[in-house]
This record gives C-alpha cells, structure tokens and sequence, in this order.
C-alpha cells in the first residue's frame, strides 16, 4: 500500500472521487467527484436530499462510504484504519444547531479541545480563546453560558470554538438555516472575513446571494450526483434546466 | 408475655430504620457503581459487550429480588459459600440496583442529543473525553430526578431483606409485634417511619425534575 504524502501546496486539501453512499436502499451518494484547494471555498447546494450534506459529513467521516476514495490533508479517508483524531485536528465542522456544551461557559467550550487534544497549556488556551472570540466579534462573552446568547451568537461561537483548533479546513453544515435573516447576517460576515483570511472551506448552504459572493466554486448537488459545478458564475447563468430552476426558485 | 408499648420498643424500631438506611445506602452505593458500569456496556461500541449486558438487565429485571435474596443467602451456602444475612441482602440488593440504575442511566447518557456528541467528536476528543467532560456533566442533569425517585425503591425494597432474618424495620416490626401482638399499631407505625424515609426523596425528586428540562425555562421566564 502507498502512503499518501502531504504535498499540501500541490494536492487538494479536500479531494471526492467517485464516492458512493447508500442509506439501506436509498442511493444518496451516486458517484460523487470534487476538489477543493487551499485558500479555496467550495459551495455546495441543491434540494433537500440530493446529497450535499451527505456529502459534507463524509469529509469529516460522520458518514462512512460505500466506495469511492476520499482525501482530506493527507488522509485518506476512505481507510478503514484511519486515525479518525488526526483527521478532525485537521478539519473544522460547524453544524446547524450550533452544538455548543450547554453545562461549559464559551470560554470552556472553545478550551476544552485545544487543553484535552493538543495538550496546550490553560493560560495558553485562554489566550486563544480570547483571540479566536475577537475574531468572531465576541470578545465580551467569554464568561456567559451558550444559552445567555442569541443564536446568532451562539453560531459565531461555534465557529470560534472550531478556529481555535487551528484546522486546515472549515466545513460548514447549513449554519445559519436555524437564523432568522439578521442574525443569519452577522454569521455570513464572519464567514466571509474567515475567506478572507485565506481559510480553505466546504459549506453547504441555502443563501444564494453569499454563495454567488463568497464561492470560488460552486457545486449544484442533484439525486446524489454533481449535476453542475464551475464558478459563483453559474448560479447567475446556469448550464443546466435544473439549476436554472432551483436557482430561480432559491432567490 | 405482651406488655405494653414502651421506649425500648420505638429504640428498637430506631435501630431497625437506621438498619434500613445502612441497607439503602449499600444498595445505593454498590448498585450506583455496578449501575454505572452496566450503563457504559450498554452504550458500548462492542457488540458482544452490549448483548452481554442486555441480557444481564433482563435477566435481573425479570427475576424477583425476593428469589435474588434467597438465592445469595440459602443457595449459596449450599455451593459451600457461607454469608451472613448483611452481606446477602446488601449484594442482592446490589445485584438488584444495578440493573435498574445501569437503564435509567443508559436512558439518561441517550438522551444527551446526538449532535452534542458529534461535536465533541468533531472536535478530536476521544472517547473518553467526550463521555467524561461533555456527555457525563449532562447525562447527570438528566438523571438526578429519576435517580432521587429510585431511590424510594430501594428503601422500600430492602423490607425483603427480613426474609433472610436481616433486623431492618420490617424484621424489628415482626420482632416486636411478635410479643406486643398488636400488629395494627406496630405495622401503622412501621408505614409511618417508611412513608416518613420516602416522601421527602419523593418531593425532592419532584422538585428536581420541575427544575430541570423544559419547565425551567418557564419557570425563569415567569
């Protein structure tokens, strides 16, 4: 067997070929193929079902695979023998319901890996956490429990929670479909100022305004398989009937 | 023969409570360790693990504490392994607990939603790390209520321990009124000492559960 080597600057960071996922006899992953470089942000959309978050899950192993081959950082996903610890140090995952520790303050939460995981020390990780929470624009919450903060808050927390693990890559599971549009606003800011910085991202998301603004590539997910996929471009003139629909239904 | 009733009478029925209360307490503790531990098999990633632990819940659910009890004290004499009534009503009661327990927890440690677990998998913490300081701090939120309210079984359940000649209350009841022979007085006043160690867990039970879950959230709002 060859042992994957990390030529990071070379090879994707994140990398699908021919995946294919079953749930019992439901054909959720038909096939799946896509590449996602550093500094890059990966879009994924599509109808309910068609897959992507599926997808997504699949990244960070929350889904094993049927067949196909998976890479992310230099690890191969697909491997049964994985080190699934070494690959999660690697990747960042933010969910829907944000999923924050409701017995840790925001502090705790956003510590409590880079102290148990990476083994730093409490000074040093305090230091971070305050750093990372700047960067999320809540630097005053620190010491507040996750449900003396608004969703909104609670997302951007989630995702600072995440940033101080210092991942290669952000996966991002439809963050802010539990918003109502204000707060889904000052996620989405966070968000594009991460992209900024150069961060390399997978997001599934439903506002196609911040895809069309945000994305490098977009990838349009339709009965398991990547239907269309190119530039934030397409969803303004979409190759294909599908997209053309679901874009004009999403906006 | 008889007499009446008199102080060295309710002393000893004090010492029968405190008897029942040790027992309690060895039911407790020794069930809440084995409970615990039949709580993690039952979760257990391992297959084998978990239907050994199943069958053990369903085994000692299905069989009756009294038949546990005469099967420590008599049946194991009889292998050769001799036990004194302390001993085989504090293991039966053991036995016991730990099953009940090992289920409510395993209900508890589910009931924690399932994305808290996958963000502390997300996160690159073992497993240990994740049941230890994500999943456990929760799971025991959920189960104090239900766990308090066990424990009105457990009290109530060590009365079988009379049956292998154990002194706690029921037993030092029997004794008395076995000279008294007033058996309404001596068993009302039994009822009143076992309603007096249960009601207040009962209420406090209660209590912790209107403070815990949903209703909280109300109950801060108002």
């Amino acid at each position: 067997m060859h042992k994957v080597t990390r030529t990071d600057s070379v090879s994707p960071v994140v990398g699908l070929s021919n995946v294919h996922k079953s749930f019992g006899s439901l054909k959720v992953l038909n096939g799946v193929s896509f590449e996602v470089n550093r500094g890059e942000v990966l879009v994924l959309i599509g109808r309910s079902g068609s897959g992507k978050s599926t997808a997504l899950r699949c990244i960070d192993r929350f889904e094993t695979i049927d067949s196909g081959e998976i890479v992310v950082c230099g690890h191969r996903v697909s491997d049964p023998k994985l080190d699934l610890r070494a690959l999660r140090q690697d990747v960042g995952i933010v969910f829907q319901s944000y999923n924050l520790f409701p017995h840790l303050t925001i502090e705790e939460n956003i510590t409590l890996a880079p102290c148990s995981v990476k083994g730093i020390s409490k000074t040093q990780a305090k230091e971070q956490a305050r750093r990372v929470l700047a960067q999320v624009g809540l630097e005053d919450k620190l010491h507040q429990y996750p449900e003396q903060l608004s969703g909104g808050q609670q997302q951007r927390a989630a995702i600072a929670r995440s940033l101080a693990m210092q991942p290669k890559v952000m996966l991002f599971d439809e963050v802010t479909s539990a918003l109502d549009p204000e707060l889904t606003g000052e996620v989405l800011k966070v968000i594009e100022a991460l992209a900024a910085d150069g961060m390399t991202m997978v997001m599934v998301t439903h506002e196609m305004g911040f895809a069309r603004g945000i994305a490098n590539r977009v990838v349009f997910m339709h009965h398991g398989k990547v239907h269309e996929t190119g530039p934030a471009a397409i969803l303004t003139s979409p190759a294909t009937p599908e997209l053309a629909q679901f874009v004009g239904t999403g906006l | 023969m008889g007499g009446s009733l008199n102080v060295n009478h309710l002393m000893f029925l004090g010492y029968g409570a405190l008897w029942t209360i040790g027992l309690s307490l060895i039911g407790l503790v020794g069930g809440g360790i084995a409970g615990f531990i039949v709580a993690l098999c039952r979760i257990s990633p391992n297959r084998i693990v978990r239907l050994l632990s199943v069958g053990y819940v369903q085994l000692i659910q299905g069989t009756p504490l009294l038949v546990i009890m005469f099967l420590t004290y008599f049946g194991l004499p009889a292998l050769g392994v001799t036990i004194s009534p302390l001993m085989a009503a504090g293991a039966s009661l053991t036995i016991f607990v730990s099953a009940y327990l090992g289920e409510i927890w395993r209900g508890c440690f589910e009931s924690v939603p399932k994305p808290q677990w996958e963000a502390a998998e997300g996160l690159a913490l073992s497993r240990s790390q994740r049941m230890m300081k994500v999943i456990l701090p929760q799971a025991i939120r959920i189960a104090t209520p239900p766990t308090v309210g066990f424990m009105v079984q457990i009290i109530k359940n060590t009365s079988l321990a009379s049956v292998v000649g154990f002194v706690e209350l029921a037993r030092s009841g029997q004794i008395i009124n076995n000279s008294l022979f007033e058996p309404f007085l001596i068993y009302t006043i039994i009822a009143v000492i076992y309603f007096a160690l249960c009601y207040p867990l009962s209420r406090f039970s209660h209590r912790l559960e209107m403070r815990s879950g949903p209703a909280r959230i109300e109950l801060e709002a108002a």
